[in-house]
């Protein structure tokens, strides 16, 4: 065999703690190694035409480089050796940087250590084969999993492109966070004006195929062969027939319910429609709270039903949909503002988080437009809004910056002095981050335009004047804390605060990460496969994200990532088939035994028993199935199925480049 | 802590979906870490077979790392709760053929967690260089190479722990050796484990 070997300096990136000359001048020792070099920037167009050239004059059969990392420039170097002729599976990385250079100033020990990578990448490469690709049909449909504005987006864009769209939300109606809030900022755009007709559309879209009320329940398949359940909740009126006239919501008679849609501070029916812009604008019950359901009588809502629509013994169905691509749009949900005691979110009532408020604002919300304090429904001539609540405070785990708060917050101040004119609005804030187009000016317009007093420092305590929960009517809250700029402790009599939640992740985005097999941070946000280049990408191709499931963001940065998302699978579809990777199983047919213990273990359901003609049995690779993990390699009592490209062979050939090299050093 | 001048010998078999993803992300963000760990990339944790372990451990390496994917966060779905119960038994087995179990370690570190994989990384290599180099065992594995030499197994071959029948028994036969027993027997103990 003759190998080539490149060592990269990345600029100063390697060469700066690892000598890179040595590194390539001890390649050449190397078995079957018969060109080793080091080279400024590997990946750069003169360093793929050396590495292409180099092939192709010293007929090399494969190439290792060291450099960065082949999560980062496998792909780039594969497609340079193919393009010299060679399989590009002939091909090794040994990554000298991640692992080397930015992790140790010892030159000395980082230049062994990146000897021994190049040594083990060489030898795993002496038992590299040449691998093809089988090619596959696709689906030409998508999966978008959420319905709120990226969703929404997303789908629309997607169903554009001429894909058919599955369009899956869990709650009654399309919209998410953004069909509640009153005013968008910082053109203070009124929001479901902007979002409606997006909603209508979906609704209208012939080629989108709209699931509310559902849940993902499975995912099965690979890319361009997505099966996926969906759990459609009953909502015990059939959809068909309900016209959303809303006759059953006037007569039902538990109104106690606490109202989902205006964040809890008011009340709605046990049948609802959860707003006027709702689409499917459809009536469903909650079955937890409706007598019928829990008491076993009532059954007004039947009776008064036009339409003869409701059913209450309407089931739960399970649909399953075939898909080629999934864009998860599962945004996020608010931090709970009760964890922060010293606010006292939950138990003063004229605390409220800043979506109540926004609902407040809104001229379809409870109070239809009109600034109430829920304690007393008297008009507050004194809004605090505290900034910050659950954001950058590592004490309740959430030391990230939710991004947007600053800006909803300098919103509803100029929205509060534009329904009252004569209160005031003051802003406790840690710092203001205004990064975005016009959001600087929109921050100036709140302190100069509508003289919204911001206050640089941290709140310490929220307290009555009066009463234990805020006292009789009249009572005003203490707003206590520090102004770091004066240096001085302020206290401000309020008669209502704001808390400026931050986000989080949605409730339950683990376990829907967990059933589509990528990963999450640390807080539940959804994994991106890299930071900078694929921001869109998960790990699992064939699976996309858009919006705030990926980390907090505003309205626009959602939608454009959700035309980002709309725009990678239109791509990935737009060919009829897709390559699979062939790094997969393989079985030894003469050393299998049959005793079907691949076949158990495989995750993925992609080894089959085929009986031969004397009737015994042997392992056969579904190869388009298989997602090439391994398991069955270990559990194989023969050592019959083996990973391509990740053999026992190759493995074991890299365990012996160290030992062997470590024995040298030990004897001399 | 003995200072030998050069690093000591810890390889690391790393999942390619989380933790080489980690192990990428501390040397982004530049988080100091010792030298000593040659890194081996995976698919999947579920690929490691206790045997390359075994295999490193006894070939001369000082220590032996495998990080994988959170439970329940598998890029396989299930890969890691393999590896789980092969690595745990390969473990406690380790003292059987003499190795002080201190020096495997399995682990869980997932792809945006680098500051996790420097503490990882930090506590295995000083943990291997308390316990010193790893004694060797230069005689044992001597008779054994030449064990292998008189059966024509090829010590480079996995296929030596899995021989045909002739070479099984013969190397039972002939050795009876504690060690290649044990081996031998790490497979049956395994497909008990899998089959569960």
């Amino acid at each position: 065999m003759r190998i080539g070997v490149m060592v990269c300096h990345c600029g100063n990136n390697i060469a700066a703690t690892v000598d890179c000359e040595a590194v390539a001048l001890a390649a050449r020792e190397f078995p079957d190694v018969v060109f080793a070099t080091d080279h400024m920037y590997a990946c750069s167009d003169p360093g793929q035409k050396t590495i292409e050239q180099t092939i192709r004059d010293l007929k090399l059969d494969g190439v290792v480089v060291a450099s960065c990392s082949p999560r980062m420039h496998e792909v780039t170097f594969r497609r340079a050796v193919e393009r010299a002729g060679l399989n590009r599976y002939m091909f090794e990385m040994a990554n000298i940087r991640e692992h080397v250079a930015w992790i140790s100033l010892d030159r000395k020990r980082n230049t062994e250590k990146a000897t021994d990578l190049v040594r083990m990448a060489v030898e795993k490469l002496r038992y590299d084969r040449p691998l093809t690709a089988k090619s596959f049909e696709v689906h030409k449909r998508v999966l978008i999993i959420g319905a709120g504005v990226a969703g929404i987006q997303a789908a629309l864009d997607c169903a554009e492109g001429g894909l058919d769209v599955v369009l899956v939300e869990r709650r009654q109606s399309i919209g998410g966070i953004m069909s509640k809030l009153d005013k968008t900022f910082p053109t203070i755009d009124c929001s479901v004006c902007v979002l409606g007709p997006k909603m209508v559309d979906v609704g209208q879209h012939p080629r989108i195929t709209l699931h509310t009320l559902s849940e993902v329940e499975e995912l099965s398949g690979y890319v361009g062969n997505f099966e996926v359940k969906i759990r459609k909740k009953s909502p015990f009126v059939d959809w068909t027939k309900c016209t959303g006239c809303g006759a059953c919501l006037e007569k039902c008679p538990s109104k106690k319910v606490p109202d989902r849609h205006n964040e809890g501070i008011c009340t709605t029916t046990a049948i609802t429609i959860p707003f006027p812009q709702a689409i499917p604008k459809r009536a469903a019950i909650d079955p937890t709270v409706c007598l019928r359901f829990t008491k076993g009588k009532c059954g007004v809502c039947q009776k008064v039903c036009p339409a003869n629509a409701v059913d209450y013994d309407m089931q739960d169905e399970v649909l399953t949909e075939k898909v080629g691509a999934v864009i998860t749009a599962t945004g996020l949900d608010l931090f709970d503002h009760t964890k922060c005691g010293e606010y006292g979110g939950g138990r003063y009532p004229d605390v409220i988080t800043s979506l109540q408020y926004e609902r407040m604002l809104s001229a379809s919300g409870p109070t239809a437009g009109h600034i109430k304090r829920p304690s007393d429904g008297a008009e507050p001539k004194t809004v605090v809004f505290i900034a910050c609540v659950g954001s950058r405070d590592r004490s309740v785990d959430r030391p990230y910056c939710s991004t947007f708060c600053c800006m909803y917050t300098a919103k509803q101040a100029i929205l509060t002095r534009d329904h009252i004119p004569d209160a005031k609005a003051y802003v406790f804030y840690m710092d203001i981050r205004a990064c975005g187009k016009g959001y600087e000016e929109f921050i100036r317009r709140a302190q100069e335009e509508y003289d919204v007093q911001y206050i640089r420092g941290r709140v310490a305590q929220v307290y009555p004047t009066s009463g234990p929960t805020g006292g009789p009517s009249g009572g005003q809250l203490m707003v206590r804390g520090a102004d770091t700029l004066l240096g001085a402790q302020v206290e401000i009599a309020a008669d209502l605060v704001v808390l400026a939640v931050g986000a989080e992740a949605a409730h339950g985005a683990p376990e829907l990460a967990e059933k589509l097999r990528i990963s999450c941070d640390a807080y539940g946000f959804f994994l991106e496969s890299h930071p900078k280049l694929r921001p869109v990408e998960t790990n699992t191709v064939g699976i996309f994200l858009a919006g705030a499931c990926q980390a907090p963001k505003d309205i626009p940065a959602s939608v454009a990532q959700a035309s980002a998302a709309a725009g990678k699978v239109l791509a990935l579809l737009s060919k009829d088939k897709l390559e699979s990777d062939p790094q997969i199983a393989q079985v030894q047919t003469i050393r299998c035994i049959g005793c079907g213990k691949c076949e158990r273990t495989c995750p993925f359901g992609a080894i089959r028993m085929r009986e031969l003609r004397d009737g015994s049995k042997r392992a056969e690779v579904v190869e388009t199935v298989c997602q090439g993990c391994g398991i069955c390699s270990v559990t194989c009592p023969v050592r019959a199925i083996q990973l391509a490209h990740f053999t026992d062979s190759q493995l074991l050939a890299e365990v012996n480049a160290l030992c062997r090299t470590w024995d040298e050093t030990t004897e001399s | 802590m003995p200072d030998m001048g050069r690093d000591y010998r810890i390889i690391g078999f790393l999942c390619n979906w989380c933790s080489y993803g980690g192990a990428d992300a501390a040397g982004v963000a530049r988080f100091s870490q010792p030298t000593d760990l040659r890194i081996i990339r995976v698919p999947c944790s579920g690929r490691v077979d206790p045997m390359f372990v075994a295999k490193a451990l006894l070939s001369g390496a000082d220590g032996v790392l495998v990080s994988g994917c959170h439970p329940r966060d598998c890029h396989y779905t299930e890969g890691n709760l393999y590896a789980r119960r092969r690595l745990e038994l390969l473990r406690r087995f380790l003292p059987i053929i003499g190795i002080d179990e201190g020096r495997f370690e399995y682990v869980w570190v997932s792809a945006s967690e680098g500051s996790r994989w420097r503490d990882m990384v930090t506590k295995f290599t000083d943990k291997i260089h308390a316990l010193g180099p790893i004694p060797r065992m230069a005689e044992t594995a001597r008779t054994l190479c030449a064990l292998e030499g008189m059966l024509g197994v090829s010590s480079a071959q996995p296929d030596m722990w899995h021989a045909d029948e002739t070479g099984g028994d013969l190397h039972r036969a002939a050795g009876r050796n504690a060690q290649r027993d044990a081996l031998l027997h790490l497979d049956d103990y395994k497909e008990v484990m899998d089959g569960e």
